[in-house]
């Protein structure tokens, strides 16, 4: 037992989990019934649903920004590839004679979804084949997406009526938000398909060294390109999420700065941007809590506009406390008090390959 | 890699001459995706000038600078940091902060000179707290900027969520002075102030100390630590000077608006790294131009300017043009970086 609770807490996700329990706690004691969970028509209703539901679509990226992490890139596109999902998305409906025809929805939306995939193919090809920088590569695309969203909807936003489509926001699955219902699905499938074969280890190991993985014989070009369009089909399901929850699509602002958030969460969850190990349920945490967060200070009584100052503290907190000058100062610490006489010699030391 | 370029100096001078080193200035890395650049500009002022009717003028090459003034100290600072290899997400936010700190200092009866000082300290003082989280805590620079943009961002927002305008006179007369610079042509303090910031930021980059390790920097960060150059207060520092720079660049901005508002300049860090690429700063760092940068910023600017005179054009496909002018840059670096491995 207690061999299980020193590895978890020297795990990764130990601080991330001590934060989120922490704004729970917060949270509990500013609004007693914070936790309360209540049923309404077989719907459940409460303050965690509401995080549980706002958190979908940022949970949705975090899993394709995970991988995408992993294998030490980064995709900045996926705001911009949200948008684009949702304005084809309202542009189809709005265009089409029948928007409530659940065919019609099915159409549109799947057509959303195959053009976020043959983004994510672009965004691949720039990185695996043309060998772009990925935070450079996605940038084209983050630049210039937004413009070909706002070509889309002609600068206006579209208010959307159909009845199916808004199912995707506001519907329920067996009492909880179709929303987090697609993203919990998403998250377990994804966690079966990389754990359950070899494909997590290609990611890491790609992550770790590509021209070793290379030489081991692992296609790497194919793995990345798969990985940025599996990325960039779950932003623009997440844009779809988004979209039927407002019912618009508004060009401008729809996922602004949801690539921040995911790799925030990915990083909160102990996720390296330098590649390598990766953890989904890492990236669960972290999406918790930046949701936690900003509801905690709706809950607390603190005006909403400070909201980002306190994501600021808590990035700031989880990087500190994550970085590995602050944990060796306090393994160091550690060993001194467990052991009046310091013995430097027989310190393991991590080196660091740097790239 | 420069020691390879070394010992191919000798043989290919004796081998074909002054011709070869011509050559070599074309395909090279370093001055390559400046002179296309160049070459871009002049064609798209030449094409400008034959496509619309009064675009030839030397006030329509001037508002370049006078619009884009902040957004070229902008590009200063952000050169700085991807020369290291690192870079700033936090300068759009910034620039934001410090037209608001101007803003409130100015309605609170603090004299003009006073609310300037107060603004660029504390804007350095961001840019050192960011540094010192990379450096000595090694935080990934994009987080740590990331964090960075967050707070100053925020911070915005718990200054005023209003508008604020600016009334304190010496702000006004900077907004409204021109300099006539002969016929009807002239420029606002702005664009001196920045093409100072330009000045003062070449000389750093290519005659001091600071500005060799910076180069040598994101050449090799190993090979610095080897050498016994600064590399930890060089590190620090480029964050400072890019803090100081969206510092500069936020108060020309509200001599630009007169204004402070929590919303402002939201993307501005986009338009900065756009501007550094296409103005030839390699992303991974080592080579670059703050030259460069300003030219890549007078290309952005001249989009803006055609997409407005050909006016059927709507304003949005600005970001596709920049979008695609960013690809085709990038793809030049890479085959250039290429052929030199």
């Amino acid at each position: 037992m207690s061999a299980q609770l020193r590895n978890f807490t020297g795990s990764r996700i130990f601080w991330p989990v001590v934060i989120l329990v922490g704004l729970v706690i917060v949270d509990v004691i500013a609004f007693p019934g914070f936790l309360d969970i209540t049923v309404k028509e077989g719907h459940l209703f409460g303050a965690p649903i509401d995080i549980l539901r706002n958190g979908a679509p940022t949970l949705l990226i975090g899993v394709g920004m995970t991988l995408v992490i992993a294998t030490r890139g980064i995709d900045l596109s996926v705001g911009s590839i949200a948008a684009i999902s949702g304005a084809v998305v309202s542009a189809l409906l709005l265009n089409s004679p029948t928007p409530d025809n659940p065919w019609t929805v099915v159409q549109a939306v799947g057509i959303a979804l195959i053009l976020g995939f043959i983004l994510g193919v672009w965004n691949g090809t720039l990185v695996a084949y043309l060998k772009i920088q990925p935070i450079i590569a996605t940038l084209i695309l983050m630049t210039a997406g937004r413009g070909v969203a706002m070509l889309i909807t002609e600068g206006q936003i579209l208010t959307l009526h159909s009845k199916p489509f808004e199912w995707f926001g506001s519907g329920f699955i067996v009492g909880f938000p179709v929303a987090v219902v697609i993203a919990a699905v998403v998250l377990i499938l994804t966690m079966l398909v990389v754990r359950r074969s070899a494909l997590g280890m290609f990611i890491e190991s790609v992550g770790i060294n590509p021209e070793a993985s290379r030489q081991a014989g692992i296609r790497s070009r194919g793995l990345l390109l798969g990985i940025y369009a599996f990325c960039a089909l779950l932003a623009a399901l997440a844009g779809l999420i988004i979209t039927s929850d407002q019912t618009a699509a508004d060009a401008n602002n729809t996922g602004l700065f949801i690539e921040l958030d995911a790799i925030l969460a990915v990083v909160i969850g102990g996720t390296s941007l330098m590649g390598g190990r990766f953890s989904l349920i890492g990236t669960l945490v972290g999406v918790l809590v930046i949701q936690t967060l900003v509801t905690t200070v709706y809950i607390v009584g603190i005006p909403p506009v400070a909201t980002m100052v306190f994501k600021a503290v808590v990035v700031i907190a989880v990087s500190l406390l994550q970085s590995p000058t602050t944990n060796e100062k306090f393994a160091n610490w550690r060993k001194d008090r467990r052991r009046p006489t310091p013995t430097k010699a027989i310190e393991p030391k991590r080196e660091k390959v740097s790239a | 890699m420069s020691n390879t370029v070394m010992e191919r100096l000798p043989a290919n001078a004796a081998t074909r001459g002054t011709l070869s080193a011509g050559r070599r200035i074309i395909t090279s890395p370093k001055y390559a995706p400046v002179l296309v650049t160049l070459g871009l500009f002049i064609a798209m002022f030449v094409s400008g000038g034959v496509r619309y009717d009064n675009f030839w003028s030397p006030q329509v090459l001037l508002n370049l600078f006078v619009d884009n003034a902040y957004l070229i100290v902008l590009a200063v600072g952000m050169t700085f940091v991807i020369l290291t290899g690192g870079i700033d997400l936090s300068v759009g936010s910034v620039i934001a902060l410090s037209a608001m700190i101007c803003a409130k200092l100015l309605e609170a009866g603090v004299p003009a000179a006073g609310v300037i000082a107060v603004t660029l300290v504390a804007t350095s003082l961001l840019g050192l707290g960011m540094g010192l989280m990379i450096h000595v805590f090694k935080v990934q620079p994009f987080i740590a900027t990331l964090a960075g943009m967050f707070l100053a961002r925020g911070l915005c927002y718990v200054i005023s969520e209003a508008s604020i305008s600016i009334n304190d006179p010496f702000f006004v007369s900077m907004a409204s002075t021109r300099i006539p610079l002969g016929g009807s042509a002239s420029i606002t303090i702005s664009v001196i102030i920045a093409l100072l910031v330009v000045a003062i930021a070449f000389y750093v980059l290519h005659y001091s100390r600071f500005g060799r390790t910076v180069y040598a920097l994101g050449g090799s960060e190993q090979s610095g630590t080897l050498m016994g150059l600064p590399v930890g207060r060089t590190k620090v520092l480029v964050y400072v000077v890019s803090g100081l720079c969206s510092g500069i660049s936020g108060v020309l901005y509200s001599f630009y608006t007169l204004s402070g508002y929590s919303l402002t300049a939201v993307g501005t860090e986009l338009d900065a790294i756009a501007a550094v690429v296409i103005g030839g700063t390699l992303l991974t760092g080592g080579y670059g131009f703050v030259l460069g940068s300003a030219l890549g910023v007078l290309v952005l600017g001249l989009i803006q300017t055609m997409i407005s005179y050909e006016g059927t054009l709507s304003s949005w496909w600005t970001r596709i043009f920049i979008g695609g002018l960013l690809l085709v840059f990038i793809v030049l670096q890479k085959v250039l970086t290429r052929r030199r491995n």
